[in-house]
């Protein structure tokens, strides 16, 4: 199985506080990974960590080494082109105050695609890809901060895929949303892995065992445990995860 | 939520407790009734063995509703799934405790001390295995539960024993063959008494570790 | 018993204060009733054709050129204010470091230029932009003047607005590799449009209304700006109505022309109201 991003010792200090404590992990290519853990576990920070969205946090410093396919995340690229490759999916759907289309041709124009018929190519694609394309188009060129929450996620998913990324970080992107859109969401995610990967930070346990392949549990800025989903839910290793996963605290 | 769920969980336990508790003394009962030729008390195990399908289907609706409303995971979910496939064994030992007395209804009288001598221990064995694979599986002790299969096959031995003290006295007492006969069907029953409780101790293993007989289910 | 009294005390307090707030309203409501009424009732009887005539003399004592003038004085001093404005707002909210000593200085600094009386900016152009700069009574100095004088206002709203636009779409757009200026320009700016219109609205109420800045830096010239254009000194109209009342000989004519200024603000103030509206109703 091949790690499409490998993390190795890495600590994450906010100013004085120690976010993260000597990760090491790696999100195998072509699986959901699911963070799991107490709030203020530090598995949000993580998954920033990853596109590099914790540069904007002010007193963020970062050591350690995080490798997408085995180049430096925080050396090797340009903080543009690694989001363009690694993107992100946030906790309450945030499409941006304009059309449907211009929401999903963002990204590539962005990236510097301007021809109208390759932005329609990759509005569609990504559109179907996010499996919305039957709902939306004929409401294309209609505000998207007009369509329900769950069609806002799942643009926002479609305007992530947009740009053509190998991994889509996903933060809490269902906590927003109604049992209905939050199914959809999941299927979404199994359909997806098989062309991306997914790491994917829930509060949502059952979420995290009905659709990731890998978990990892976090407390308190360190990973306690990273295995095969199943393996966690049936045998967790540690007493802590075990202790969290059947609800004893948390 | 977790407190909850820890009050079902203890019902859960309390229920399969009880319904131990019934079952070795369905086993004691029937091992007695035979003793005294009691058909009066064969026939009240007769009509209480409904009391333990009863207990069953209790706990089986208590076992699914848990799921249904918890869905529980790791340990948790061990523990009322293997309380799921522990019921079905026990209400069989219910049955056969019935099977028992139905038969000491028919009986005569016995005249082979040997033979009782032999089923008053299978009797007493297999109520150890149930008193064990209870204890075991309220106290997570795999000790206790592993002991349980070695205990089986004292079970075992007493039935091949029992065997053979029944086939001398076919041949010995040919006028009592057919009485004699349908103590080797009680010696049956017990045997599979004692292979239930053993069924029962491979669920509380699993329960416990997650791995029933050497393989893992989940 | 004691409780129920307690209830009761309360009961009679919330009645009394319910009464104050509606007072207090209707107090308002009464005397904004009332000015605009009085204006009204004196002025519109005096809007005579001779009013609008598009020559000013001492007979007609028209206000056509002093509404020109307002136009473009409104015109240049937001032409000068609103990119200095927004765009300083911008530096303040999209590139400064948050929480920056210099920010704050900055802030500081145009809160208090907000406070300063307006007169005193009028002493400043004349300094500077008249005598200094050699530009003379004109409207080009007045519309720096009041430029200067409006700026805090578009500053201060724009700021306003830019951080009103949720966080959650800067890291939308800089989570798909846009960098700062394509998410300003593009995604934060379009969104705070309905905040900043509103401050430029009041920028202009400033402007419009304006006449301590611009008696010494504009002048009270009552005609459209000749051959030297900007440069030529011009009254706005409410300079035009200070000069027609501190005559005194024209009580009616002022009158009148109130009426034009305040149909002007009120028309500003429901275009303003439009225009915010047609933007949420796009972005919402």
């Amino acid at each position: 199985m091949e790690n499409i991003i490998e993390i190795k010792n890495a600590d994450l200090h906010y100013n004085d506080f120690k976010a993260l404590k000597n990760i090491n992990m790696n999100i195998p290519k072509h699986e959901i990974t699911a963070l799991i853990g107490p709030s203020g576990c530090g598995k949000s920070t993580l998954l920033k960590s990853i596109n590099r969205m914790n540069d904007l946090v002010e007193g963020c410093k970062i050591e350690g080494e995080f490798l997408l396919e085995g180049k430096n995340i925080y050396q090797d690229y340009d903080v543009n082109i690694l989001r363009k490759e690694v993107g992100m999916v946030f906790q309450k759907p945030n499409p941006f105050p304009m059309s449907v289309y211009d929401n999903v041709a963002y990204g590539p124009r962005t990236h510097g695609i301007r021809k109208k018929k390759d932005l329609d190519d990759i509005v569609e694609d990504a559109l179907n890809k996010a499996a919305i394309w039957e709902e939306l188009k004929d409401r294309l060129k209609k505000s998207a901060l007009g369509l329900s929450g769950g069609q806002q996620q799942r643009l926002c998913i479609a305007r992530a895929l947009a740009v053509k990324p190998k991994v889509l970080l996903m933060d809490e992107p269902t906590s927003a949303l109604d049992p209905i859109s939050t199914l959809k969401i999941e299927e979404l995610a199994e359909e997806l892995k098989k062309e991306y990967t997914i790491a994917n930070v829930t509060h949502n346990m059952k979420q995290a065992a009905r659709i990731s392949d890998t978990t990892a549990f976090f407390l308190l800025g360190e990973m306690i445990e990273c295995n095969q989903t199943t393996e966690i839910f049936s045998h967790p290793r540690n007493n802590k995860t075990e202790e969290y996963i059947t609800g004893r605290f948390g | 939520m977790r407190e909850l769920f820890i009050k079902q969980l203890e019902e859960l336990n309390k229920s399969l407790h009880q319904m131990g508790i019934l079952i070795q003394d369905a086993i004691h009962n029937a091992i007695e009734a035979l003793k005294t030729m009691d058909k009066e008390k064969a026939k009240e195990i007769i009509d209480a063995d409904s009391i333990i399908d009863h207990k069953e289907k209790e706990i089986e609706s208590a076992c699914l509703h848990l799921l249904l409303q918890q869905t529980p995971v790791a340990g948790d979910l061990r523990r009322v799934s293997s309380a799921l496939k522990m019921v079905t064994d026990m209400e069989r030992i219910g049955d056969h405790a019935a099977d028992i007395s139905e038969i000491v209804l028919i009986l005569n009288k016995i005249e082979y001390q040997d033979i009782l001598d032999c089923l008053m221990k299978m009797a007493e064995t297999t109520t150890k295995m149930l008193d064990k694979c209870m204890n075991a599986y309220l106290s997570e002790d795999l000790k206790l539960a592993d002991q349980v299969a070695d205990m089986d096959d004292i079970v075992d031995n007493l039935f091949v024993e029992v065997k053979h003290a029944i086939a001398n006295a076919v041949v010995m007492d040919k006028e009592n063959g057919e009485q004699v006969l349908d103590l080797l069907m009680i010696a049956k029953y017990f045997e599979r008494i004692g292979d239930h409780a053993e069924n029962i101790s491979e669920w509380v293993v699993f329960s416990i570790t997650g791995v029933h007989k050497d393989e893992r289910v989940i | 018993m004691g409780r129920k009294r307690n209830g009761e005390k309360r009961f009679t307090f919330s009645v009394f204060l319910k009464g104050i707030v509606h007072i207090a309203a209707g107090i308002t409501c009464l005397m904004i009733a009332f000015i605009l009424g009085y204006i009204l009732i004196m002025g519109i009887p005096n809007l005579k054709p001779d009013l609008f005539a598009w020559e000013y003399n001492t007979d007609n004592v028209s206000l056509t050129p002093a509404l020109i003038n307002t136009v473009i004085m409104t015109v240049v001093s937001l032409a000068i204010a609103i990119p200095i404005g927004i765009f300083s707002a911008i530096f303040l909210v999209e590139y400064a470091k948050r929480g920056n000593r210099f920010v704050k200085v900055i802030r500081v600094t145009t809160e208090t230029l907000a406070g300063i009386p307006s007169i005193v900016y009028g002493l400043f152009g004349m300094l500077f932009f008249v005598t200094a700069m050699g530009w003379r009574l004109s409207i080009l100095a007045g519309a720096f003047t009041l430029a200067i004088m409006v700026l805090p206002i578009i500053m201060r709203t724009t700021e306003e607005a830019l951080l009103a636009v949720p966080d959650s779409f800067r890291e939308g757009s800089f989570g798909l590799g846009a960098g700062k200026l394509r998410t300003v320009f593009i995604v934060i700016l379009p969104s705070a449009v309905p905040g900043i219109l509103s401050g430029i609205v009041l920028a202009m109420g400033r402007i419009v209304g304006e006449t301590a800045a611009l008696i010494y830096t504009a002048g009270t010239v009552a005609n459209i700006p000749g051959s030297d254009g900007l440069f030529s000194s011009g009254r706005t109209l409410a300079v035009h109505l200070y000069v027609l009342i501190g005559e005194g000989l024209y009580t009616k004519q002022a009158y009148a022309t109130a009426v034009v200024l305040i149909v002007i603000v009120i028309g500003m103030n429901a275009l303003s109201g439009v225009i915010a509206r047609r933007c949420q109703w796009k972005t919402s």
